[in-house]
């Protein structure tokens, strides 16, 4: 018996018990909670909860990690087959702005199954190349799954499908603050970590000056940048030609930058300073120029934990960047705020559930990134 | 040659080698031996300019140090030091063929010269080339070092307390090894230890450093029998000094023609050998393994050893 399956197996038969889905006149009011087994017909709603109840039964055995995998994928095909079987029967008869969502019962069974996926794989604790390769499986289930249109009357979808060009615009553009950030951060980051790994006078001063940033909350950061960027931007007429203003795109940016920076620079400094000193004596012993010892010792040496800086700054300016929607900076933000806005909680599910997607990818791509450039012959 | 010619190192107000002169021929090893701060470790890295000389030239073959660039002059000194430094993300061939990268040899050269060094510390190459340091033992590791340190045949080879972080019994192995290797190659070896033992075991030549000083410089021999201050004879220890003393010279130096009874000594063995199989036995003569018939008597131990005082 596994701990964590019997925690997994109670918590998700007591979720069974609640509200599966809702049911709402339109998208603005509260819904009405439906039970899972009352959300379709027998014969179309059974499959799914056998499948949920079996998946759940499967994760029990702590013996075999494999089958606690399979049980995981069952259970969530379960939950997204009962989803999908929901939709179209709860709409049936409905009014036409009548609107059905997933309920505490589903994010609840999703959030089980995740975990327990997320359970079996650090017991199975596979490869890079095997994360990659069920990475891959996972977001090609996704992709097929939500082209297939099986959960086209969920009212998230019904948001997305009035918003798909708006969507695929504040797609790019998180992206754009996400990755644009990271790179920005990365090429200051790196040679000021570099400058501070070699002077510990200069360390004493910047790392300090960047843990000062990082304590400033997002919202003081976008309330000193506003009245910065408008007066360069009154001032500067190149600046203003950039791009560069009050709100929107700029302070967003340099924001994520900013909070980007500590991470990335400390990372530099630790990873510089993880290479053994007999290691660099002799480096230095044997005639290495300081740009060749860099590229041959300090950097292969230390990259497992410049990686995991980016890894940090990655993932924390994918969710940091939600924040741009609330002074116009775009990207999924923007769904989240309107959504806040209107009072429609499926509006801020269409901003929200990317970003944590987004988010997972990107953590999970940046692990497996991590392990490949471990060097060989250091455990 | 080897010529270091008054050199200085100081630190704001302390002086951590002071005005040290001394030669090293060609082919020979020098041991420069002291206690920690004694300034010994700061001499040897003046000689490949890791530290720079406030005062004073160092020349090999009569060229200045100084006249060279500081990461060219290192690449023609070998260079080993205490946990060895081996890269450990390079494989032991990788590890070794690193100066003779840095020198930009072909890798046709660099294979067939890290074969070659590893046949000489006998290692496998087949074996040894392709594993990486984490998977080597420690006096494993310790030779890839030296090999590495040896690869581009340098002029001189600088050794900081190689052996510092072997056991007792791999560590005397390992100085039989670089013994053997050094005669063969007639590599010329400046080694920094605080271990006297090491120093007599290796040496041609012993230099003695104290706060930052050069008290005493000659060989093993002359160090032990005249000791030219209070703390060079500390340093020997003055209980041990007749069997240091002894531990230099070999039986065959003072074996007479003659049969003695009991189990033979080895032809290579030393007075100090000698002595101890004595003690042990409880004889007062011991043949000598030789062409001949010979044997090696107490008396004449004594007589050779004694006299000091």
């Amino acid at each position: 018996m596994s701990a964590p399956g019997v925690a997994f197996a109670l918590t998700g038969l007591a979720l069974l018990l609640a509200p599966f889905m809702t049911l709402a006149a339109n998208r603005i009011v509260a819904g009405e909670g439906v039970a899972p087994w009352a959300v379709a017909p027998m014969a179309a709603g059974l499959p799914g909860l056998l499948a949920i109840g079996v998946g759940l039964m499967l994760g029990l055995v702590r013996a075999l990690p494999r089958l606690r995998l399979g049980g995981a994928v069952l259970g969530l095909a379960g939950a997204v087959w009962l989803l999908a079987a929901g939709g179209p029967s709860l709409l049936e008869g409905a009014d036409q702005y009548a609107r059905v969502s997933p309920g505490a019962g589903f994010w609840g069974l999703l959030a089980v199954f995740v975990l327990l996926m997320a359970d079996a794989l650090a017991q199975l604790n596979p490869g890079p190349a095997a994360r990659a390769g069920l990475l891959g499986l996972g977001l090609g289930g996704l992709a097929i799954l939500l082209g297939s249109g099986a959960l086209a009357d969920l009212s998230v979808a019904q948001e997305f499908a009035g918003r798909s060009d708006a969507f695929v615009a504040a797609t790019l553009r998180h992206l754009a603050l996400a990755f644009g950030s990271l790179a920005t951060a990365a090429l200051i980051g790196f040679p000021l970590g570099l400058l501070c790994h070699r002077r510990a006078g200069l360390r004493g001063a910047i790392l300090p000056l960047l843990s000062f940033l990082q304590t400033v909350p997002s919202l003081a950061m976008f309330g000193i940048m506003i009245p910065l960027l408008s007066w360069l931007a009154a001032t500067l007429p190149a600046a203003r030609a950039i791009g560069i203003a009050g709100i929107g795109f700029a302070p967003a940016f340099i924001a994520l930058v900013l909070y980007s920076l500590l991470p990335v620079v400390g990372n530099t400094v630790a990873g510089l300073a993880s290479v053994p000193p007999p290691a660099n004596e002799a480096a230095r012993g044997m005639g290495m120029t300081p740009p060749q010892r860099l590229y041959r010792v300090e950097l292969p040496l230390g990259l497992p934990i410049l990686l995991t800086g980016l890894r940090i700054v990655l993932v924390q300016n994918i969710g940091l960047a939600v924040i741009a929607g609330l002074i116009g900076g775009g990207g999924y933000g923007s769904f989240v705020f309107q959504g806040l806005n209107q009072t429609a909680t499926d509006l801020i599910l269409l901003g929200a559930l990317p970003t944590v997607l987004l988010a997972m990818v990107a953590a999970i791509v940046m692990d497996i990134l991590v392990d490949l450039s471990r060097p060989k012959g250091r455990a | 040659m080897i010529e270091i010619d008054g050199i200085t190192k100081r630190y704001g107000d302390t002086t951590a080698v002071d005005a040290v002169s001394m030669t090293a021929q060609t082919g020979t090893i020098t041991a420069i031996v002291g206690t920690s701060g004694s300034g010994k470790t700061t001499l040897l890295r003046m000689i490949n300019r890791l530290v720079e000389p406030s005062k004073g030239e160092v020349r090999i073959n009569g060229t200045p140090t100084s006249a060279i660039k500081p990461h060219l002059l290192r690449r023609r000194i070998g260079y080993a030091i205490q946990g060895h430094g081996l890269f450990p993300h390079h494989s032991v061939a990788r590890n070794i063929g690193a100066v003779p990268q840095l020198l930009g040899w072909s890798p046709d050269k660099i294979r067939a010269r890290v074969d070659e060094l590893l046949d000489l510390f006998s290692m496998a190459p087949d074996e040894f080339r392709d594993r990486y340091p984490s998977d080597l033992s420690g006096g494993q590791q310790q030779r890839v070092g030296v090999a590495r340190a040896l690869a581009s045949r340098p002029d001189l080879l600088l050794m900081d307390e190689p052996f510092g972080a072997l056991d007792p019994i791999i560590r005397a192995r390992a100085q039989d090894d670089l013994r053997r290797i050094q005669r063969a190659l007639g590599s010329t070896i400046m080694l920094v230890t605080h271990d006297m033992e090491e120093a007599i075991r290796l040496a041609d030549r012993i230099a003695v450093m104290d706060a930052g000083k050069l008290v005493q410089h000659g060989p093993p021999a002359d160090i032990i029998a005249t000791p030219a201050t209070p703390f060079v004879a500390e340093m020997v220890g003055e209980a041990d000094r007749p069997l240091r003393l002894l531990s230099l010279i070999p039986v065959t130096e003072i074996a007479e023609d003659g049969a003695a009874d009991g189990p033979p000594l080895p032809a290579d063995a030393t007075l100090r050998d000698a002595l101890s199989a004595c003690l042990w036995t409880g004889r007062s003569a011991l043949p000598v393994v030789g062409a001949s018939p010979a044997h090696v008597t107490l008396d004449a131990i004594r007589a050779r050893v004694g006299g000091h005082g």
